[in-house]
């Protein structure tokens, strides 16, 4: 094998170990190959007693994974259908930012499935065992208090979104592209169907919940609101915290490119 | 039957949501269930099936009842920001009783197999064959994202039978001009306790449990409206 071949296949080695010591989202900002099923930041029985190992499992090795190798397969049909697309060849980011420069036989795929591998991700990513009901702290809890008053306001406009939202879908707290380098922008909460993300609308989110019946079923049955409880018990605010200053790096790398 | 004795008998009853009415609102309730809520298995399970009527069902029952509650004030104080705002809410509650009522009737203890008569003669004429006809509901119905059915319908303007999909509990009729004949769920809480994830098995296995002999009364009477 060439030997430049022999560093990039090190090197992509290196990578696929070193996210497994990392946030579940982090690979999205770039491109691979082909994406593994990313790995929890704790066991499948981490998130009891409020998630269930049960759900946890089938949740990731079930929903997720299929959602990854729907992704892979339609990532690998479209660029070797199109050999001079770049779009095909960016990362997932860039693509669900760009969902409408898709082919339109390959759209719908990539919208669900590369919707889905991301969404998941970010899901993980906020939440760990153990952390009580805590109230947010750092950038986010400021913010949040900024916007919508105070905690228990943000959180009670949460809620009733995620109790009232129809069918299958993610409420979010995201916030707005960012316009400076310096400043941050406001925070503002939305939800999307399916698995559309908040990201193909241009905005950076922080937090969200899953309440797609199988993040909750097995489990309450038809009681999404027992789920939504469960869920705000688990919320980890360092890991959002984390992902809002992960966001917030990669605009500034974006500044600097420019 | 005694679970379903438990749940009032209701027919159908045009509703006066009119402006100035005097006739006071008729309350939609569950349908009666023909059979025992363990009467599915091994397809669908008793704990499905007692969760998906008294739970769900029942659910957009008391939703769509306080939704067209709130739109008959609205309609009579004349506000329509409000009857507008209310629509999402109709839709997503009376679509969901409309649909679980067919659902409940579209299944039987006793169903499976394959239909015969002019039901059967449509479905080999505008699918080629019933095999054709169950791989096609089959795969689109699997294929929907989220939360939504899988429908065998029936065309009105050229009377052809044709299989399409709705999202969350969009009703068929309203939404495609498709009279319903036979509807599959596949909102996860119509599997997830017994299949979970695997959605293609419980598609796979709904079969055995059709009632033919109900799809076919719809597709009949669906066919002699169409006439007149």
């Amino acid at each position: 094998m060439h030997p430049v071949c022999i560093l990039l296949v090190l090197l992509s080695c290196f990578s696929v170990v070193s996210s497994g010591t990392s946030a579940p989202y982090h690979g999205i900002e770039k491109y691979a190959e082909e994406y593994p099923l990313p790995k929890l930041p704790y066991d499948y029985d981490g998130l009891e007693p409020q998630i269930d190992r049960a759900t946890v499992k089938v949740h990731h090795t079930g929903h997720h994974a299929a959602y990854t190798t729907n992704m892979n397969a339609a990532l690998k049909e479209w660029k070797n259908d199109d050999t001079s697309d770049s779009l095909s060849r960016s990362s997932l980011l860039r693509i669900l930012q760009n969902l409408q420069d898709i082919p339109v036989q390959y759209r719908t795929k990539l919208r669900n499935n590369v919707g889905g591998y991301v969404n998941h991700a970010l899901y993980w990513g906020c939440l760990s065992g153990n952390q009580g009901n805590r109230t947010p702290t750092g950038t986010v809890a400021a913010d949040i208090n900024t916007v919508f008053g105070s905690f228990s306001a943000f959180r009670e406009k949460f809620t009733a979104e995620a109790a009232s939202l129809f069918g299958s879908g993610y409420v979010w707290l995201s916030r707005q592209s960012s316009t400076s380098a310096t400043a941050k922008p406001p925070l503002v909460i939305t939800t999307s169907q399916n698995q559309d993300t908040p990201i193909s609308e241009g905005l950076r989110p922080v937090l969200v919940i899953d309440v797609w019946e199988h993040a909750y079923y097995l489990k309450h049955q038809n009681l999404r609101a027992k789920h939504i409880g469960d869920w705000w018990a688990l919320v980890d605010w360092e890991a959002v915290n984390v992902l809002d200053g992960w966001w917030a790096k990669m605009d500034v790398k974006v500044h600097e490119d420019l | 039957m005694l679970a379903s004795r438990l749940f009032t008998v209701a027919r159908a009853f045009p509703k006066h949501a009119a402006l100035g009415c005097l006739v006071p609102r008729l309350k939609h309730t569950l349908p009666d269930l023909c059979y025992d809520f363990n009467a599915l298995e091994p397809v669908i399970s008793a704990e499905i099936m007692k969760l998906h009527y008294t739970k769900h069902h029942a659910t957009y029952v008391n939703n769509l009842n306080i939704t067209e509650d709130k739109m008959a004030d609205a309609l009579k104080n004349g506000d329509i920001n409000t009857t507008i705002s209310l629509q999402p809410a109709l839709k997503f509650n009376g679509g969901g009783h409309l649909n679980h009522t067919i659902f409940w009737t579209n299944l039987s203890p006793s169903g499976g197999g394959e239909p015969t008569g002019d039901l059967m003669t449509a479905i080999r004429d505008d699918f080629g064959s019933f095999e054709n006809f169950k791989k096609e509901l089959s795969a689109t119905t699997i294929a929907i994202q989220g939360s939504g059915w899988g429908w065998l319908g029936f065309n009105p303007v050229n009377g052809m039978l044709k299989v399409t999909t709705c999202a969350n509990q969009d009703p068929l009729e309203p939404t495609t001009g498709l009279v319903p004949l036979l509807g599959i769920d596949v909102w996860e809480h119509a599997y997830y306790l017994q299949y979970k994830n695997v959605r293609p098995d419980y598609v796979k296995e709904i079969w055995n449990v059709i009632n033919w002999e109900n799809v076919t009364e719809r597709f009949a009477k669906a066919r002699m409206e169409k006439l007149q």
